[in-house]
């Protein structure tokens, strides 16, 4: 069952929604303001202390949706068990340039996120809450920031604090730097922020979806949570789809829908990309059949990861692609680990090679090596999410560098596809 | 000659040969730090000599302070060797050699508790080796009169020249060195192919961090 | 106890004292950063292990306890 912005559905306040949609709102492309979230939604129901809602959180089974799915009650446990002064912090630099979701709910549902970054604090014992956001967000929070103030919906002040426009900006020990004064760079860990997190005090750092997922839980309870999606993954999901036509939009869908009904089968698409930028390449004949959950992916070395979900058209070149992306990704490197400083722009540089006409024998090989060599090699996920990306792009466009290799390219179409950000950090300050 | 005792010659002695090793220790802290190497010898020999050189210096240096205060023809307070003014006889250039001596106890206590320190600390502490090898020249130069002609002059000028070099090419090095946010800009640079043409020519080296 | 080597990639510059002195257990890939067996180390190499902990010039490497199965992202 799935919805788009296109298809309303019905909802009213106490009752719980039925079917979709559960984060957007009922009127496709019409924010909702704060009555008519209190309307819809009602109140957000505080328990009265610290760790009530977790096992709520645990039993509907939540998972993470800023990338990594990993179950939100274990995290939230972990703050909350922690002693002394505690930190939570809504994540919404999405830095995944092919991802739209985060920004979506920000601008479409921020009270629902808001709900539940208080409903999270309550739950862990939070002192401190904090939104991470990209640039451009300030003035639309800070209104439904005030607006929840003057209904005294919030139990704490929320500091909001700019994310750089960095792929890495949203990675947890990066946020927790940055928040903390420094540049959006990753550290070492252990200790994992939820351990010795801002300020050295246990952070919980939830990606904006989820929260927005948990203030629904905290009202309507997880079997209501369960109704849709699957029974290891339940729930319901943000996706940004890229159609083969080059139109996107972003979709809330049930986890476990078939791929096939995400995509328009015209025009003809030649492989499809899951989860962004760090996700994994798949042939069309292949992904067709797949469903949109974890479990099923899994089997095929990809992942839901960011909800990006790209067909990439017939006539492209995918090793253009991949090359640029490849390109991008190498110059979003802190470059603050040897492999990743020094494997990524290889790998690069290398793609650009098999993109162009005509490359050396060697190259392929290089590449396969280089993106073993710096899996698990660094501080944070980056080198292993661009190896990934890499090493799918050289299976599936294998056919294409051997066109590539005698000189020629089957693509039609040279304009870019995939969606990229411009500007290369080049100073200290681009990472603050 | 009357009054110079055994005492004395040693804290003399040991005075030079401190300075020796102390030249050498600068030297090779900044070899480790360059990861150069000693010809003929494995890498951790560069490492292990640096620390274990400035073990030695040291103790070398607690044995020439230790001679000057035993030997009775001056007086020297055994304060004198780590706290400045502490001394009446030749109060200036003494007063520098508790100075140098006091920095290289804080450089080795840090050193030894390492990992427990705040690494910048550390690095912090470390980086007063500049400041306290001149100031050990200096001290050993302005007390003692042996060093101010013949020989040992020609050596200490030896030294301050191999110190010199040293540190002029640490510093070549620094002002060479790519700020973090450029270096991945740089590799992509090399070894991006051309426009047009094939590959370029493979280059195994790294950027060094 | 089972201890597992660890290294610390943002301090790590690479120096090779690590791979050098454990050659077993540490090797250095193209670019002079060390590649290190991820499983425990084993009894008879641990105090070379610790050797090799204390040797490295920019204190980058450690020996860990064998974390906890469940790893919080």
């Amino acid at each position: 069952m799935t919805t788009t912005m296109d298809e309303p559905a019905a909802g009213r306040a106490a009752a719980p929604p039925d079917g979709l949609p559960r984060l957007l709102p009922l009127v496709p492309g019409v924010p909702e303001d704060l009555g008519a979230h209190l309307a819809r939604y009602g109140r957000p129901p505080y328990r009265g202390g610290p760790g009530l809602l977790i096992h709520g959180v645990k039993a509907a089974g939540l998972t993470g949706r800023g990338g990594a799915a990993f179950p939100v009650h274990r995290k939230v446990a972990i703050v909350a068990g922690a002693r002394g002064r505690k930190v939570i912090v809504a994540n919404g630099a999405e830095s995944e340039p092919a991802s739209r979701k985060d920004g979506l709910l920000l601008r479409a549902a921020p009270n629902l996120v808001l709900d539940g970054l208080q409903l999270a604090a309550e739950a862990i014992g939070a002192s401190e809450a904090h939104l991470y956001l990209h640039p451009g967000f300030g003035p639309e929070i800070g209104h439904a920031l005030s607006q929840r103030a003057a209904a005294g919906l919030d139990r704490l002040d929320v500091s909001i604090t700019e994310a750089p426009p960095r792929f890495l900006a949203g990675q947890e020990s990066a946020l927790v730097n940055r928040l903390g004064g420094g540049p959006a760079l990753p550290t070492f860990t252990p200790p994992r922020v939820s351990e010795r997190g801002l300020g050295g005090a246990p952070t919980l750092v939830q990606n904006v979806e989820t929260l927005a997922h948990l203030a629904l839980i905290a009202r309507y309870g997880p079997r209501w949570f369960r109704a849709l999606g699957t029974a290891q993954e339940p729930g319901t999901m943000l996706a940004t789809v890229y159609q083969a036509d080059g139109i996107s939009q972003v979709m809330e869908v049930e986890i476990g829908v078939p791929l096939s009904t995400l995509l328009a089968s015209q025009p003809a698409a030649q492989a499809l990309l899951i989860g962004g930028y760090h996700g994994t390449w798949l042939p069309m004949a292949q992904a067709a059949s797949l469903t949109l959950d974890n479990a099923t992916l899994n089997q095929r070395g990809a992942a839901v990861g960011a909800g990006v979900i790209a067909a990439l058209p017939a006539g492209r070149c995918g090793l253009v692609e991949a090359a640029r992306v490849a390109r991008y990704l190498a110059t979003e490197s802190a470059g603050q680990c040897g492999p990743c400083l020094n494997g990524l722009p290889r790998m690069a540089a290398g793609l650009a090679e098999l993109a162009g006409r005509g490359h050396r024998k060697q190259v392929r090989a290089d590449l396969e090596r280089w993106a073993g060599l710096v899996t698990r090699r660094g501080a944070c996920n980056h080198p292993d999410g661009t190896a990934r990306f890499v090493a799918s792009a050289l299976t599936v466009f294998a056919p294409e560098i051997s066109v590539h290799a005698r000189g020629h390219c089957s693509a039609t179409n040279r304009t870019p596809f995939l969606p990229l950000l411009h500007g290369m950090p080049t100073t200290e300050d681009d990472w603050i | 000659m009357s009054g110079t005792t055994a005492f004395w010659y040693a804290s003399r002695a040991t005075g030079i040969v401190s300075l020796l090793l102390l030249t050498a220790v600068l030297v090779l802290g900044i070899l480790v730090n360059r990861q150069g190497r000693l010809p003929g010898l494995p890498r951790f020999a560069v490492t292990s000599l640096h620390r274990n050189i400035s073990l030695l210096a040291v103790a070398f240096i607690a044995v020439h302070v230790l001679t000057a205060v035993l030997d009775t023809y001056v007086n020297i307070p055994i304060l004198s060797g780590v706290v400045p003014f502490a001394s009446s006889y030749e109060r200036g250039w003494l007063t520098l050699g508790a100075i140098s001596f006091d920095i290289m106890l804080a450089m080795i206590i840090t050193s030894l508790l390492r990992g427990r320190l705040n690494r910048v600390l550390w690095r912090g502490v470390h980086l007063l080796a500049y400041l306290c090898w001149p100031v050990a020249f200096a001290h050993s130069i302005g007390s003692s009169r042996d060093l101010q002609h013949g020989w040992l002059l020609d050596l200490s000028i030896a030294c301050a020249l191999m110190v010199a070099a040293a540190a002029l090419w640490r510093l070549a090095h620094a002002a060479r060195q790519l700020p973090r946010a450029a270096r991945v800009a740089a590799i992509l640079a090399r070894h991006s192919p051309p426009t047009g043409t094939r590959g370029p020519a493979r280059a195994r080296e790294r950027i060094a961090r | 106890m089972a201890e597992t080597l660890r290294v610390n990639p943002i301090n790590c510059t690479g120096h090779g004292v690590c791979a050098e002195l454990l050659p077993e257990l540490i090797s250095l890939d193209e670019w002079g950063y060390p590649i290190i067996d991820p499983r425990p180390v084993p009894l008879a190499l641990d105090l070379e292990a610790r050797r090799t902990v204390a040797a490295c010039p920019a204190l980058a490497l450690k020996l860990v306890r064998t974390e906890a199965p469940a790893s919080v992202r």
